[in-house]
């Protein structure tokens, strides 16, 4: 599955946003995601791909997230 | 008795006995399906069989889990497993605890060591696992046991007060952390409670404590419990960060 399909289901799933919202360009600011919603989101990530995902400084879209996450793979 | 509607799922640790059984009791007398936990497999056997009394006497359903709450990976096992058996997680109840007394200088730090380990890194880890889950419901109730002791401080007891001032200190953080979320966490403070923690005193000392307390009295684990359910209830819905005392007048 491509990164930003799992940050997707992930999104969808845990926050209740309209999947046709969430795209590279979206900020994270923009989709009401809050700091709480970062740390749920960053967990599910984690172990859906089984990385660390660490504390990475300045992510405000969506792209942003779907990088850093490839970054690691 | 006949099934009523589920109010909820409550998660109460160390309840094979004590204020965490009668904790549990009256979770369910609420309508509440609850989970027993009990710290090791030994002790499985009759928390399943008080889980059992439970679901007969008040018609919810009710499962045991034996888990050390101080090994991270066992009180996520636990949580996961009430949310497996039972569906879900409104009510965690962080009970388990244990008091290793002495004076500081014959206070080794083994002894020091295991009671933050069980009273506060275990209330960490389930709080950890249990807002994983509250967090995605929107909702839940968290109650730390803590103690008059962890407020006011005890002669013999830096572990067990370090451990119960610590576990407010969890209860305040949390409470600012997860009120976004609608998660309600508080602390219950209680006073000196007729258990097995207690019956370690001696008559004496049980004399000079009960002339301590306004009521004059030891309390009793019900009453502790009657405190739990009101804070698990719908009625509590805004009260959050708070440290409620129940004993007798003691702090006054
Ligand atoms: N009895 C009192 O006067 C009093 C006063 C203030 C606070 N408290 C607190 O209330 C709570 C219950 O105490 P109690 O008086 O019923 O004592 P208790 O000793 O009867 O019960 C404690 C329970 O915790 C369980 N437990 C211990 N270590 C555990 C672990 N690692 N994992 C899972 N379970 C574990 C024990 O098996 C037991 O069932 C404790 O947190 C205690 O510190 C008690």
């Amino acid at each position: 599955m491509a990164t930003i399909d799992t940050v997707r289901e992930v999104l969808v799933e845990n926050l209740d946003l309209d999947p046709e919202a969430i795209t590279e360009e979206a900020t994270i600011e923009s989709l009401g995601i809050d700091s709480l919603d970062m740390a749920e989101l960053t967990c599910e990530i984690e172990e859906r791909c089984d990385i660390d995902f660490g504390e990475p400084a300045g992510l405000a879209t969506i792209g942003d997230i779907v990088a850093h996450i490839d970054s690691l793979q | 008795m006949e099934s009523m509607e589920t109010k909820g799922v409550a998660l109460v640790t160390g309840s094979g006995r004590g204020i965490g059984l009668a904790c549990a009791r009256e979770l369910a007398r609420r309508g509440f399906d609850v989970c027993l936990n009990c710290s090791s497999a030994v002790s499985l056997e009759r928390t399943a069989g008080a889980a059992e009394a439970i679901a007969q006497e008040f018609g919810v359903r009710a499962h045991a889990v034996a888990a050390d709450v101080s090994d991270a990976d066992a009180a996520k096992a636990m949580v996961d497993e009430a949310v497996q058996t039972l569906g879900r997680l409104d009510v965690l109840v962080n009970n388990a605890g244990i008091t290793r007394d002495g004076l500081i200088a014959r206070m080794n730090p083994e002894d020091f060591d295991a009671v933050v380990d069980v009273n506060l890194n275990g209330t960490f880890n389930c709080c950890k696992a249990a807002a994983k889950v509250m967090m995605k419901q929107r909702s839940g109730r968290i109650i730390n046991m803590s103690s008059v002791v962890g407020v006011a401080g005890n002669a013999g007891q830096v572990n067990y007060a370090a451990s119960k001032a610590g576990v407010i200190g969890i209860t305040k953080s949390l409470a600012k952390e997860l009120a976004r979320r609608s998660i309600t966490v508080n602390a219950v403070a209680p006073g000196f409670i007729s258990t097995d923690m207690t019956d370690a005193l001696t008559e004496e000392q049980r004399e000079a404590i009960a002339g301590r307390i306004g009521l004059g009295r030891f309390g009793e684990a019900e009453d502790v419990a009657a405190l739990v359910g009101f804070l698990a209830s719908p009625e509590a819905a805004y009260i959050t960060g708070q440290v409620i005392s129940v004993d007798g007048g003691l702090a006054i």
